[in-house]
Order: C-alpha cells, then sequence, then structure tokens
C-alpha cells in the first residue's frame, strides 16, 4: 500500500477520523467476550501453526504399528515410546494424532492468510482501478470477471490442482526453468504451494467484484470531486481517499471468505487432490478417519472438530467486526 | 424484458467459448492420455488414438468438438472405450439434480421460517438460538456433517443407509431414506445461509414507515407480517437464488464423494484423472449452462417479485 510520510494539511482530517472509528470498533469488539475467545483461539492456532516442532511431541510421519488405532489417553506400547499417551489416540499407521493436528494447523492457517493476501492483492486493485476507471475500461476488466466467474469455481480448482500435480509427477529434465523452480516449491512444502496457486486464482473475483461496486459508490462523492479539483492524481485518489472508506467492507467479506478457503483446501485434500502425503492436513486427515469409521471413530473426531471450530472461529469474527462497524446498530 | 433475455443469453456466447477453450487446453495440457496403462501396447494406443482423432493437432480436435457439440453430442467417453458421454451423464444429472432440489427444499424450508421467527423476536432466546445455530451450520462443512450424520444415524442408530443411492423405481420408502442424509448434508449450510439472509432483510423491511402504516391502522400482526413484510423481505432471498444454485451444484460435487452418488460430480472428478476429455468437456459444459441459467431465471423472477426494478437500460 502506498502511503506517504507528508501529511498534507487537507488530508489530515479523514486520516483523524478513521482512527476514531477503528479505535470505537476496536472498543466494540473487545467488550464481546465471544469474539475475544475466537480472537485468543486463532491467535493460539497462528502460534503453534508457525512452531509445530515446539507442540507436537512427534513427528508427523512417526509410524508406531502396534499402537495402530490407539484410542485417546492411551499408553503407547512400543519400547522406544515407553509412557508416551496419545492424547488424541493413534491413527491406521500407528502415527500420533495430536502431532498431525499440530502439523495439520499449519496447511490451514497458510492458505487461510494466502488466500487472504492474494485476494486483497489482486482483487482490491483490479476492483479499485476498475471502479476508478472510466466506463469503458470498467466494463471490459469486469466482463473478464464475470467470464471466470461462470466457471464453476470448486471446478475450475479441482482443474488447476491436477494440472498442477501433474506437473509435479512428469520428470524433472522434461521442464523449463520456470517449471523447475515451481514444483521444487511445491516439493518443498508438500504440495502446499499448488494448492495456493489454485485457490489464489479464484479468490480474488470476489474481492474484486467488492471493491469495484464499492469504489463506484464513493467515486462521485464531494470529497473525491474535492480531491479531483485540487489536483490530486489517480493514484493518490484511490490509495488516499477511495481505499480508506471501503476497507472496512472489504476485511469484512475476506473475514467471511477465509472458512472458504480452508474448506476448500480441507476438501482438495479429502479427496486426494491437496497436500502430499505423509503432510497432514485437517481434509486429508478427515479422509483418513473417514476409512474407519465404524471402528475407529476418534480419528476422524478431532480433525473435523478443528476444522470446524477454526471455521467458526472465522465466521463469528468477520460477523462481530460486521455488527461493530455497522452505524445502524451503534446504539444497541 | 426481452431484450434483456437476449442480451444475457448473448452473453453465454463468450463464456462458452472461454470456459470450453480454457479446460480443453488444460485437459489437453495434462501428461498422459485415456489408454495408458502398462499392459497396453504402443502400437495399440496409437491406434487407439487415430480412431478417436487424439493424434491431430489440440485447435483441431477443439473444432471438431466445437462441431459435434453443434449438433447436440458430445462424443464417446474413453474410460468407456467409445460409449456415448450422454448414456453416463444424463443418469448422474438427474441424480444431481434431484440431489440439489431435495437440499434446496431443506434449505429453503429450515432456513426461512428461522429466519423470519428470529426477526420477529428480535433480541429474544428464539433470535440468540437461531442465530447461533446458522453461525454453526455456516461453520461446519460437508465433509465434517456427512461423516458425523452417516455415523449417528446410519452407524449408531441405523435409520438411514450410510452411502449409496436408490432410485425412485426401488420404491418410495427406501428412495427417500437415501436421499436424506445427503440432501441435509448439502443443505444445511445453505440453510444457515438463508436464515441470516431472511432475518436480515426482516429486520430491514420491518423498520420501514409502510409498516409501522400497517400496523397502525389496526392491521392484525400475522397480516402485517406476511402481506406487508415477507413479501419485501423476500427479494433479496430471491436474488441469492442464483449463487445458492450455484453452490448447491458444487457442493454435491463433494457430497456425491462422501454419500457415494452416481451423480455428475463423481464423473467430473474420475474422469479429470482418466483423462476422459469427451467427459469433462461435457460435465463443464452442463455446469456451466446451469450457472448462467440459473443467473437468468432469478433476473426474471426478480423483475416479477419486485415491480420496481425496470429494464431501462
Amino acid at each position: 500500500m502506498a502511503t506517504s510520510t507528508a501529511p498534507a494539511p487537507v488530508l489530515a482530517s479523514p486520516a483523524r477520523r478513521s482512527r476514531t472509528l477503528l479505535f470505537d470498533v476496536v472498543m466494540r469488539l473487545v467488550k464481546d467476550p465471544f469474539v475475544v475467545i475466537c480472537v485468543l483461539y486463532l491467535a493460539a492456532l497462528i502460534v503453534v501453526a508457525i512452531f509445530p516442532s515446539t507442540f507436537a511431541p512427534l513427528s508427523y510421519e512417526e509410524t508406531n504399528f502396534p499402537d495402530k488405532l490407539a484410542p485417546p489417553m492411551s499408553y503407547a506400547t512400543t519400547p522406544k515410546l515407553e509412557g508416551f499417551r496419545y492424547i488424541m489416540g493413534a491413527d491406521r499407521l500407528g502415527r500420533d494424532i495430536f502431532s498431525r493436528l499440530i502439523y495439520g494447523t499449519r496447511v490451514s492457517i497458510a492458505v487461510a492468510f494466502l488466500g487472504a493476501g492474494i485476494s486483497f492483492a489482486i482483487g482490491l486493485t483490479y476492483g479499485l482501478v476498475a471502479g476508478y476507471s472510466p466506463a469503458k475500461v470498467d466494463n471490459m476488466m469486469m466482463r473478464i470477471v464475470d467470464i471466470i466467474y461462470a466457471y464453476p469455481t470448486l471446478i475450475l480448482i479441482i482443474l488447476l490442482q491436477v494440472f498442477l500435480t501433474s506437473l509435479a509427477q512428469q520428470p524433472a529434465e522434461s521442464l523449463g526453468a520456470l517449471q523447475t523452480l515451481l514444483v521444487t516449491l511445491d516439493t518443498r512444502s508438500g504440495g502446499l504451494f499448488f494448492v495456493f496457486v489454485a485457490i489464489g486464482a479464484v479468490s480474488w473475483l470476489n474481492m474484486a467484484r467488492l471493491t469495484r461496486g464499492q469504489t463506484l459508490h464513493y467515486r462521485e462523492q464531494e470529497f473525491v470531486q474535492a480531491a479531483e479539483l485540487v489536483g490530486a492524481n489517480n493514484r493518490r485518489i484511490m490509495w488516499r481517499h477511495l481505499l480508506p472508506n471501503i476497507i472496512g467492507t472489504c476485511i469484512v467479506a475476506e473475514t467471511l471468505a477465509i472458512p472458504a478457503y480452508i474448506y476448500t483446501e480441507a476438501f482438495l485434500s479429502f479427496i486426494g487432490l491437496g497436500v502430499q502425503p505423509p503432510m497432514p492436513s485437517w481434509g486429508s486427515m478427515i479422509a483418513d478417519g473417514y476409512g474407519a469409521l465404524r471402528s475407529a471413530p476418534h480419528i476422524i473426531f478431532f480433525p473435523a472438530l478443528a476444522l470446524s471450530l477454526t471455521m467458526l472461529a472465522f465466521n463469528f469474527l468477520g460477523d462481530a467486526i460486521r455488527d461493530a462497524m455497522d452505524p445502524k446498530l451503534r446504539d444497541r | 424484458m426481452i431484450r434483456v433475455i437476449i442480451r444475457r443469453l448473448l452473453w453465454f456466447i463468450p463464456v462458452f467459448f472461454v470456459v470450453t477453450g480454457l479446460t480443453f487446453a488444460t485437459m489437453h495440457a495434462l501428461p498422459g492420455g485415456p489408454f495408458d496403462s502398462d499392459k497396453t501396447p504402443p502400437a495399440l494406443i496409437q491406434q487407439m488414438e487415430e480412431v478417436f482423432g487424439l493424434n491431430r493437432p489440440v485447435q483441431e480436435q477443439y473444432f471438431i468438438w466445437l462441431s459435434s457439440v453443434a449438433q447436440l453430442k458430445f462424443g464417446p467417453s474413453l474410460a468407456a472405450r467409445g460409449k456415448p458421454v450422454e448414456s453416463f451423464l444424463l443418469p448422474g444429472l438427474a441424480v444431481s439434480v434431484q440431489l440439489g432440489l431435495f437440499a434446496m427444499l431443506f434449505a429453503l424450508s429450515v432456513g426461512m421460517p428461522a429466519g423470519i421467527v428470529a426477526a420477529m423476536h428480535r433480541g429474544s432466546w428464539r433470535d440468540r438460538s437461531a442465530t447461533l445455530i446458522a453461525i454453526i451450520g455456516v461453520s461446519v462443512p460437508a465433509i465434517v456433517l456427512g461423516p458425523v450424520l452417516q455415523w449417528l444415524f446410519a452407524l449408531r442408530l441405523g435409520w438411514f443407509p450410510v452411502a449409496q443411492w436408490a432410485s425412485l423405481s426401488d420404491g418410495l420408502i427406501p428412495y427417500l431414506s437415501h436421499i436424506v442424509l445427503p440432501a441435509i448434508t448439502l443443505g444445511a449450510g445453505l440453510s444457515a445461509i438463508i436464515a441470516r439472509l431472511t432475518r436480515a432483510s426482516m429486520l430491514q423491511v420491518l423498520g420501514e414507515d409502510y409498516i409501522r402504516t400497517a400496523q397502525a391502522k389496526g392491521l392484525s400482526q400475522r397480516v402485517v407480517t406476511v402481506r406487508h413484510a415477507l413479501r419485501n423481505a423476500l427479494i433479496p432471498v430471491v436474488t441469492y437464488l442464483g449463487p445458492l444454485a450455484a453452490a448447491v451444484l458444487t457442493g454435491s460435487l463433494v457430497v456425491e464423494q462422501i454419500f457415494a452418488i452416481p451423480g455428475m460430480g463423481r464423473y467430473f472428478v474420475t474422469s479429470i484423472s482418466s483423462r476422459d476429455y469427451p467427459m469433462v468437456m461435457a460435465v463443464v459444459v452442463i455446469y456451466a449452462l446451469i450457472i448462467v441459467g440459473v443467473n437468468l431465471l432469478v433476473d426474471i423472477l426478480y423483475t416479477v417479485i419486485d415491480p420496481r426494478i425496470g429494464h431501462g437500460n
């Protein structure tokens, strides 16, 4: 984002007003205990996702066949793990579910932030430019979005993902330099990189539409005309005048879109198109447990719970921010 | 009105070319072919590819495909050694549509009343519990809800079959009992979205002056709610039906995987991995057609419900 350090006197007042609005919103949010719980939960997830090895007792790929399907809270029977307790049990290969869950956090949190990041970086810019451009350019830009939009999202993602993963399975010497770089990135991240690309490729569409609509709404208002009159250039108007007004709506929309990214990754991993084993993701863990639903329901229970709780936290937070920013609900 | 419809239909032409072209190019850029297997000798593969025209340049194949689609033929399935794609997809589509309709029925019949009740009793325990359930509903994804329902109602209680599909010809009871769990799995999240949408728009309408007027002239609460509030509150819900249908469509792809239902979504996933080009193309075209069609339908419905919306442009 372009920020200039020299504040023009004319522009100082809207900036100050937006800070007090932000202050208001934050104050209203911290009063709600549910919001605090959600924020703490998500913050804990982020910490766990950054330092998984600190929290996980075992590695995510360590198999102990004697302990396969061990129920939660049972002790390990493998001699080298004497006294070790499987808090959440072990899966079909005797891997510690708790450890795998922790490493799976990494995948979901990364997808959440990358999806949101790409969506903001591309979608916001695209929408701002389209909305502030002359009608002809705007029309053309939005038609492009419309066309991609007609493509069912999940199908596009699946297709992209199949394409990218099969790229990774090709012999290395048949690939060009760029392809080799991409494939290396992907194998290093356990198949995660291509999931990012596929989700990012479609995540910006909604944001572009929303931003453009908001921009169209604000561009006709007096403060924009005033800025145009004093000779501010397009870039300045877009980033310093329009963006601060629309960013709140966009943040709310993005928070509410994050569960969809998390879910898309989980689903891709569920059908075997996501992260590559043995790298755990909540989706692939759910798929693992799904096969043993009858005999060992605990395998599916914990990843399913983690996935649902995380999506719930983001949804709840998004709702709360939206309510807190809504001036109509201010005097509840 | 008719001009708008025609314009929207014309809009499908560029969408069609981009969507099919992109899919075609991606599919053919995938390494491997439909006849690859360890046992098949290379000479035979070559012969098969010649029979199905796969040895020609991709652009030429695309034009061949286009001309056959113009005759409403989607070509032979390569995985099933030449049986026409339609013979798989039409039954699959029928299954998916039935599942989708039941899911939408569930979503609307649960979501709308819940939203209305919540709005009518704003701030009460009913409102709070409905809002809480709704937010849980949007947060529990199908890959969690499906297995949970299967475990509880099929494995534990034995009320419904775990998975699979029964057609209506197997009898009404087996048909319905097979459809309940997948339809709920598919519809739960949507019903939550509809409930929130209905509640929000109902609240907005209930604050309007004409509602106060209606109440002031002594109409019963029921008449005010049904005649005055509900009709206007439903407009945003109707506009949402388009995205809703799209969500049902892609959602059924997930649910069909979980419940082993022979719908279109399952064909799509398997046909990509088996490089069954005609099958993939047909599925994508059908999906895009449905999405564009439903959105058009919603636009028409929109003007019927809300006469204020003109089509002056």
